[in-house]
This record gives C-alpha cells, structure tokens and sequence, in this order.
C-alpha cells in the first residue's frame, strides 16, 4: 500500500499540481492575450479598445467568455458529430500540451526530456489535424476551402522553422530546450542568427494563422474559414486554443532566440529579477510583435503566401543551415567535440 | 541600377521598419475616439437633433398653425391641423411628426416664422418600437420643456448669423 502511495499516486499527485500550476494561468494569460490585443491595436488605430465592461474594459475577457458559454451550440445536420466536436478539443489540447517542455527558469519544467525541441515540433505539426478535422467534418464549401489554406500554409512555414531550428540546435548543441537557454549565457541567440529571427517570427505569424497570414480565416473570400459553422464553447475552443498557440509560439521564440530565463546582462539591477519573470517579459515582447503586425501588415495573396514560404524563407534558412555548421566546423566551435 | 536600389530596399526591409515604425508611432498618439456614453463630444448651435414645440415664456404656444414646416419638409412628415381657438385666434389641434420619415434637413425651423418648431440637441431618442417614434403635439411640447434651456442659448449663440 506505501509502495503504492510512494510510487504511484504521490507523484501523479504532484504532476497534476504542478500542470495545473501551468495551465491555469496560462488560460487566464489567454483571456488578457485578448484584451491586449484589442488594447493595442486600438491604441496604433488611435482608439480605446473595450472600456466599458469594468475599470478601462478590464473585464471584458470575461464578459466575453460568459457570452460564449451561454450560447447555443449549433452542429450542422451534413456535419461529422464525433468529428465536428473532436476538432475544436484536438486544437486546443496541442496548444496545451506543448508547455510541458517549455522551462519557466533554471529547473522549473514539467518535463525535462532531452528531445523537447522535437516534442514541440510534433506538437505544433499535429495542430494541422484540428483545422482540418473542423473544416472537413463542417460539411462546407467555405470551412473545406479555409482547412485547406491553413493546412498548405501550416505544412509550407512549418519546414522553414524546421531549418531555423536546425541552424539553432547546431550552435546550442541540444535538443533539450533548457541546454539551449544555458547555451546563450554568452550571447542571445537572435544576434549571430538575427535573420533567421526575423524569418522566425514571420514564420510563426503563418504557423498560427495570424496576420498577415491570416488567409484561412479570410473574411472577404471564405466569411472566416475552418471555424465557420462553429458557435458557442466549440468556438472559444478554437478561440483559445489560437491564442494560446500564440502563446506557446512566443514561448519558444523567447526559448530559442531570446534567452528564456537569461537576464539580458548579467549584472545587478538586471539579476534581481527572477527568471520566470524575465522569461514571461519576453513573451510579452514577442505576442507584441504579433499586434504590432496586425495593426500593420495588410493581408497577403495567398500565391505571395505560397511564394515567400517556398521560395524565399525555405532556400534562405537552408542556406543559413549550412553557413552555420560550416561556421561551426571551420573555427572548431561545435559544443561537444571540438572544444 | 535601379533594380538594384529596388532589391536593396527589399533586403533591408526598408518598407517594412518604416510601416511598422508609423505604428509605433500612432500607438502614443493621442486618441481621436471619446468613451462615448460617458463623454460626449461637443455640438453646434445649429446642431438638428431631435424636433421640439416651442411655448412663450407666458406658456402661450409659439405655433400658429401657419403651416409652412408642413409644406416645406421635403419628407412630407409633417402632418398639421388646425381650429381657431375660443379666444379667435388659430391655433394646431394636431401637430404630428413621424421621425422615421424626417430627414433631419431643417427645413422646417428655417422656415417657422415664430421659431416654434425648432429641431434641439438632443440625438439619444433612440426607441424599440417605430410606434415610439410617430410624435404627436404632446410629445413635442413636453421635449420643447424639457429642452427650453439650452435651445434658447442656442438660438442665441446663431442669432447673428440668421
């Protein structure tokens, strides 16, 4: 029975904790991802953004989410059932899961696997299944056309964010994502691969569908894609599962080429703030960069979509790949075995 | 050479760091929006908001059913009829305006010899029916009291332009 407790049920105990302590206010950060978003855009088009539900429209997130939750869900008769209900968990279930690898600080992750960055780059590649699941199992014109857009889109951004990654790993020397902060002690990854930083973010832009990649939910041409038919708590699924994958791709940005929990100098006034604080600043930072865009960049052509993905960041990132390890291998500087 | 400039400009993102500059930019400008229901933005004198009947200061009724508004308004919302009073002189027995049909033109105030019907600052009379909205004298006498204040101000403030 103690062996039971000890080695069953205790640690199950203190993991169910321990996620819990990530994703509860990881939904919250959610909502006020929302609310920010509003607040900036606003600000860069000179207006208020929600101001009217609680002090400056802070509770709106939650106006907004009481809206959801009391509104009918409404399954199209021609729709999949198991299939049309099945897309929305499948979204954000993925967009859940990949914090399980993301370190919050020195030691402060759920899992500490020596593959996480591979981990992460499964879980997004399976976020294609929740688009296209919803479009297809919508049975309609406009949600099929939308899943179609984001899965092409999602597919084509995710093999350039492959090769970053590679370029990455090659200086970091692992794939284990804290070893890869650990690895930027000297200098943050985003200034020797400041272009493919760059190429990163518009990456992750057409990753998570946000714009000016925002294609699959095109309101002139597809009314809003993959989540047409959608309503109601299947919606704010999507919803939440969108903004938390924005999240969770500003996470690994911040991991990758930012830093993580790394103070930007490594003197006083900088060290007194704690790592998990300095790590959430630089997603702030990044989920900046995603508003900024929005409030910036009109649309592109799907073509010009297809094109710049293919043909522009794919042969760059590769092109950086190989300058990278032949950087590496000429000076000798691959961790673990030259030096 | 210039292609050259063209790819250069492109390479170093030159679009790009300037349109996402402007942004920045704007983000600190000051808003242009009011928090509507709480703060309003400032009318004119000559605002044409909601129609309101007018009385002398004695209470007598401005309208002496001449019906010129009647007969100028564009919309034909104006519906006017008339009875000499006990004391011979003539006076509306029914002044209607339907407010869905009204244009907000101003006809009518311009042409009212006695500035009776004058259309008044108000533009929350929002309703939830149009049955709300057909506004018979009564309506418009009691909008002439509740609005006497400011639209007296107002009229003096246009006085030197009309």
């Amino acid at each position: 029975m103690a062996e039971i407790w000890s080695g069953t049920i205790w640690p199950v105990t203190i993991t169910v904790f321990q996620i819990l302590l990530i994703v509860v206010p990881l939904l919250l950060a959610v909502a006020y991802v929302t609310y920010a978003e509003r607040k900036v855009i606003g600000a860069m088009q000179l207006r208020q953004g929600p101001m009217t539900v609680g002090p400056y429209g802070l509770l709106q997130p939650l106006a907004d989410g009481l809206k959801l939750f009391v509104k009918e869900t409404v399954i199209p008769s021609g729709a999949n059932k198991v299939v049309f209900l099945l897309a929305p968990m499948v979204t954000f279930i993925l967009a859940l899961i990949g914090w399980a690898v993301i370190p919050f600080g020195e030691g402060l992750v759920l899992a500490d696997i020596n593959v996480g960055v591979l981990y992460l780059f499964a879980i997004s590649s399976l976020g294609v299944y929740g688009v296209i699941m919803a479009g297809w199992a919508s049975n309609s014109r406009y949600a099929f056309l939308g899943a179609l857009r984001s899965s092409a889109q999602m597919v084509s951004y995710e093999i350039a964010i492959g090769l970053i990654i590679l370029s990455v790993l090659v200086t970091a020397g692992s794939l284990n994502l804290s070893d890869i902060v650990r690895a930027q002690e000297t200098v943050w990854f985003f200034i020797p691969h400041f272009p493919m930083f760059m190429i990163f973010i518009a990456s992750i832009l057409a990753e998570t569908n946000r714009h000016p990649f925002d294609l699959p939910e095109d309101e002139a041409t597809l009314v809003t894609g993959y989540n047409v038919e959608y309503s109601s708590m299947a919606f704010a699924l999507f919803f939440l599962g969108e903004y938390a994958n924005m999240i969770l791709m500003s996470g690994i940005t911040a991991v990758l080429f930012l830093g993580g929990w790394l103070p930007p100098f490594n003197v006083l006034p900088f060290t007194l703030i704690p790592g998990p604080l300095w790590f959430i600043l630089k997603i702030c930072f990044v989920l900046f960069i995603f508003f900024w865009a929005r409030a910036t960049l009109p649309r592109y052509r799907y073509d010009q979509l297809m094109r710049l993905g293919w043909k522009v960041f794919l042969p760059v990132s590769l092109l950086w790949v190989v300058l990278t390890a032949g950087f590496m291998v000429a000076f000798d500087l691959l961790p673990h075995t030259g030096g | 050479m210039a292609t050259l400039d063209r790819m250069a400009r492109t390479l170093l993102w030159r679009e790009l760091i300037s349109g996402f500059g402007m942004t920045l930019r704007y983000m600190f400008k000051p808003k242009v929006t009011i928090n509507y229901p709480y703060e309003k933005g400032p009318l004119s004198p000559r605002f044409r908001g909601e129609h309101v009947l007018r009385r002398y200061p004695n209470g007598e009724e401005r309208c002496i059913a001449c019906k010129l508004c009647e007969a100028v308004c564009p919309a034909q919302c104006i519906v006017i009829e008339s009875e000499p009073r006990a004391d011979g002189s003539r006076r509306t027995t029914r002044y209607d305006i339907d407010m869905t049909k009204c244009i907000y033109c101003g006809f009518c105030e311009e042409a009212c010899p006695v500035d009776a019907i004058v259309m008044g600052p108000n533009y929350e009379f929002a309703a939830e029916t149009r049955e709300e909205l057909f506004y018979n004298k009564e309506k418009l006498l009691a909008n002439g009291e509740r609005w006497e204040r400011q639209i007296a101000q107002n009229l003096a403030a246009d006085q030197p332009y009309r």
